[in-house]
């Protein structure tokens, strides 16, 4: 590939259709952050190791700044913005603030649709394996606790519905 | 005493905007003909700069600025890194903007660049040619503190501070000692690495005033910008952003300074964000220590004599390095009742990243020293962990080293026994390779200032013509529930439902200045200025209510948006009433109160004595671990924290810090390293700096005590920082316990602990 040439991308984000041109070697993380306006996609490291990009890309949770803009090209993202009417991601959202799991909520969007792509192919998990899913998404301020617990929470209702 | 609001684990406001991705971060904002700007950072740890050759650079189209020391007008200032206070000397330092003749660390600023795109910058910042002579450096404390050695900086010798206390005759107690434990330990550099980079966006407004939109846990540095800039103090503003992460890292100015020089340059907005890399490279790190530390006791377990030797690794510029090292000497000995003491602290400047503040603050330490010492003498002399502690920690009206009686509840002993006993029996292990302990391990840590600072807050209270209330405090809100709290005191104060109180914080133009979130001191000081200009509001309404039903003041409460009269129940006003009764008779309803915490003299360093904080928290960790013998590997099965809060304000965010914090020192304890070799910072990302991730660590299982004899509202006490003190020494006494090798150098990695089990000969 030659990263000094542009490309030219449609992408949809949020449901929403972008063309736009884009370099080669930018990331889908610059990408969302600088075009698209979805700045909820945070960039903490944007060397994968940190997940504050966590976003639904064709459907799989991924870290987009190991993802370059010009990948996206046809292909359908999701950000914690887009999936606000989503009936999973309002139940944890709900349950993250009622348990505390938010401090200073830098990592809360990346958190949040990890653990949503989680649940999704999860349906009942026990806590370990919620932190196992959650362990590539780093919070400096909650000790993990908070969020396990509101995850968790939400695990068990849905169990509970099944049922 | 019964509260209605407070105490309660109501989910903060700001919770519900994070959790839809709405809050607008210092990186989230942007301006139209916003530049972009990038800093040049030295590749050397120590040398002289020759030349810094920017023409290239300044020639590239679509940049607007490149700055180096000699466009500066105030490069190098004689600072009070955001004191307002004049409190000598000793507890100044040098702010240098950027780097000039001299280098001092790697990764110091040397020039900046502000560009039409980030890219742009980026190349520009490659286009400036520095001309670099390498000097040798030092890069030991123990080295760099012996004579001739070589300067790091213009002075002529690397020593920041020194401290000392003398209590009692050391060398006599140790002659009568039955037993004598005496160990060096050895703590790194630590990163507070919170997920968000240092970042932030400059103007110059309408009226000519320089606004600085920076994620900061202080905006007092509006202050020191102007004065780099030469400008009033007046026409630099500094609105703080919903901070992603402190813990002390941002507490220093980090992208203000360079922000303002470039917009004030260009005279168009300019954004600037660290890159993780380069946030590792630029900010104050937690000092690395070596400690010496000397136990004596009898062969009861009583201590007689503790004489301990800290240096700290101050790093290449002073900082807030005598602060910390001030901590560090009030707390080199602990909680403990002893009756002869000597300590000794010195920071020492060498050509490694610089110390400044970090969660922890110079207490946390000697917590590690001291707590593996009583352990130590426990263990020799088969005195059980509790026992050992409660026979020696300080109790209510005992003094601390520093002379001082300590005359309110301390929690030492009943925090102790109650982590303990909730750690239960030891389980067997069911592998001949994995071995079980239990650790435990108290802490004290101050919270507010040091108290010859005269610390001030302020805050403002108003209630509104429909009985909605408006708060507004200068408080940076960093994630643990600043804001929240606040709401909390004033819907307590006023009868008033959460979501009728909305809040303005961090704005040096426009909100009450309310100092620094640092110190674990917003709670107890915004929180008590707060409470008091609550309090006045409340007294004007049931002035007018009383007045209004021909009542007696004392016999009214505010509750539920009512004035109600207690005795009798068919007697209440609705506080829009009131509200409406107050305005007609031209009495505001509005009242800013400034909280001052106690004044004392500034110390002499040669005898550190007398008061020095205001109060203390204090706690205890319990945790049990699980050590594989064959590869080190240590697995955390349980961490127990308990700790006296005074009174919780929000039980969900004290459970929060108590997580948090502990499982911040987790890192501490087991992982986290910031290697440094040379000068060389080698942990430059996540994965050479290994912060704790969710599988990485159990449950903390919080245990709260609420004494209510905290200097807090309603007797609170602070927590923030408090919190990760004494979980590193649990860890690493439960490692001794569980395969009798100390470990005395953290962090506590798997080969550190195989290699403490089975020395390399």
């Amino acid at each position: 590939m030659n990263f000094e040439k542009d490309v030219a991308i449609k992408v949809n984000i949020n449901g929403i259709e972008i063309r736009s041109t884009v370099a080669a070697a930018e990331s889908l993380l610059e990408f969302l952050r600088k075009h698209s306006e979805t700045v909820d996609v945070k960039c903490g490291c944007s060397q994968g190791d940190c997940g504050t990009c966590t976003v639904v890309f064709e459907g799989q949770t991924v870290k987009s700044c190991l993802v370059l803009a010009a990948q996206a090209n046809t292909k359908e993202i999701w950000t914690l913005k887009g999936l606000e009417k989503d009936p999973l991601m309002q139940k944890l959202q709900e349950s993250f603030v009622r348990h505390g799991a938010v401090q200073c909520g830098f990592c809360t969007p990346g958190m949040l649709v990890a653990a949503r792509g989680f649940l999704e192919n999860n349906p009942n998990p026990d806590r370990a394996g919620i932190r196992d899913a959650l362990s590539g998404n780093l919070c400096r301020c909650t000790g993990y606790q908070k969020i396990v617990d509101a995850v968790w929470t939400v695990a068990s209702e849905k169990a509970s519905e099944r049922v | 005493m019964d509260t209605n609001v407070v105490g309660k684990g109501l989910p903060k406001f700001d919770a519900w905007p994070k959790a839809k991705g709405k809050i607008i971060y210092a990186d989230d904002f942007s301006m139209p003909g916003m530049l972009y700007a990038k800093v040049l950072r030295s590749q050397h740890p120590a040398a002289n700069i020759l030349a810094v050759d920017t023409s290239q650079a300044k020639a590239l189209p679509g940049v607007f600025a490149v700055l180096t020391a000699e466009d500066v007008l105030n490069n190098n200032l004689r600072a009070k890194f955001g004191q307002s206070t004049d409190v000598g000397a000793q507890f100044e330092g040098l702010y240098r903007v950027l780097a000039e003749k001299k280098i001092r660390f790697f990764g110091e600023a040397i020039a900046l660049v502000a560009a039409t795109s980030e890219k742009l910058a980026e190349e520009a910042i490659g286009l400036i040619e520095v001309t670099y002579e390498p000097l040798p450096g030092v890069f030991d404390p123990i080295e760099a503190l012996q004579p001739g050695a070589y300067c790091v900086g213009e002075s002529d010798n690397n020593v920041i501070s020194r401290f000392k206390i003398r209590k009692g005759d050391v060398a006599e107690a140790f002659k009568t000692a039955d037993i004598v434990i005496e160990n060096t330990f050895r703590v790194p550099f630590s990163d507070h690495a919170y997920l968000e980079p240092e970042s932030g966006v400059a103007w110059i407004d309408e009226n000519e005033v320089i606004t600085i939109r920076a994620s900061t846990q202080v905006i007092e540095h509006f202050r020191t910008v102007a004065e780099v800039l030469g400008v009033p103090h007046n026409q630099v503003r500094v609105i703080g952003t919903w901070v992603g992460g402190g813990f002390g890292g941002k507490e220093d100015i980090t992208v203000e300074t360079f922000l303002a020089l470039l917009t004030w340059k260009t005279r168009r907005p300019v954004k600037l964000t660290f890159t993780r890399e380069e946030s590792l490279l630029a900010h104050g790190k937690r000092h690395s220590f070596i400690i010496k530390h000397k136990l004596g006791a009898t062969k009861d377990g009583l201590l007689v004599a503790a004489e301990t030797e800290l240096v700290a690794d101050a790093g290449a510029y002073i900082y807030l390095s005598p602060w910390v090292l001030l901590y560090s000497t009030v707390n080199a000995v602990g909680p403990y009742n002893i009756p002869n003491v000597k300590v000794d602290t010195v920071a020492v400047l060498t050509n490694n990243p610089f110390g400044s503040a970090f969660r922890g603050f110079g207490a946390i330490q000697p917590n590690f020293a001291y707590e593996s010492q009583i352990d130590e003498l426990g263990r020799t002399l088969g005195i059980d962990p509790l026992t050992i502690r409660q026979k020696n920690c300080l109790h209510q009206g005992d003094a601390l080293a520093t002379g001082v009686t300590y005359d309110r509840y301390v929690a030492l002993s009943d925090a102790a026994e109650k982590a303990w006993q909730a750690l239960g029996p030891k389980r067997s292990s069911n592998s001949k390779n994995v071995k079980i302990g239990h650790g435990l391990a108290i802490g004290m840590m101050s919270y507010g200032r040091l108290t010859f600072l005269h610390d001030t807050s302020r805050s403002y209270v108003k209630i509104e013509l429909d009985g909605s209330v408006l708060v507004r405090c200068g408080i940076p809100d960093l994630g643990a529930g600043q804001a929240q709290a606040l709401c909390q005191i004033v819907g307590e104060e006023l009868g008033v439902p959460q979501e009728k109180i909305k809040i303005y914080i961090s704005d040096t133009a426009l909100t009450p200045l309310a100092g620094t979130s640092t110190a674990t001191r917003q709670l107890y000081m915004s929180g008590n200025a707060t409470l008091k200009a609550a309090a006045a509001v409340r007294e004007r309404l049931l002035t007018k209510a009383a007045m209004m039903l021909n009542t007696d003041k004392a016999n009214l409460k505010l509750l539920n948006e009512k004035i109600v009269d207690v005795t009798n129940q068919d007697t209440s006003l609705s506080l829009k009433a009131v509200v409406g009764q107050c305005s007609t008779d031209g009495d505001e309803l509005y009242s800013e109160a400034q909280f001052n915490a106690p004044f004392t003299d500034v110390p002499i360093s040669e005898q550190i004595t007398g008061q020095i904080f205001a109060d203390f928290t204090f706690g205890a960790y319990a945790v049990a671990v699980a050590v594989d013998v064959e590869t080190g590997a240590v697995t955390l099965e349980r961490i127990i924290a308990c700790f006296d809060i005074g009174k919780a304000i929000n039980i969900l965010n004290v459970e929060g810090q108590l997580e948090g914090g502990g499982l911040m020192s987790v890192g501490y304890a087991l992982s986290e390293n910031l290697i440094v070799e040379q000068g060389y910072l080698k942990s430059r990302s996540y994965r050479e700096y290994l912060l704790p991730t969710a599988a990485d660590v159990p449950d903390i299982e919080t245990i709260l005590i609420e004494s209510g004899s905290g200097i807090g509202p309603y007797g609170a006490k602070g927590v923030g920082e408090p919190s990760g003190n004494a979980i590193a020494p649990a860890i690493t006494n439960a490692i001794c316990d569980a395969v009798g090798a100390r470990v005395t150098t953290l962090p506590a990695t798997p080969e550190r602990v195989f290699f403490t089990m089975f020395p390399r000969s």
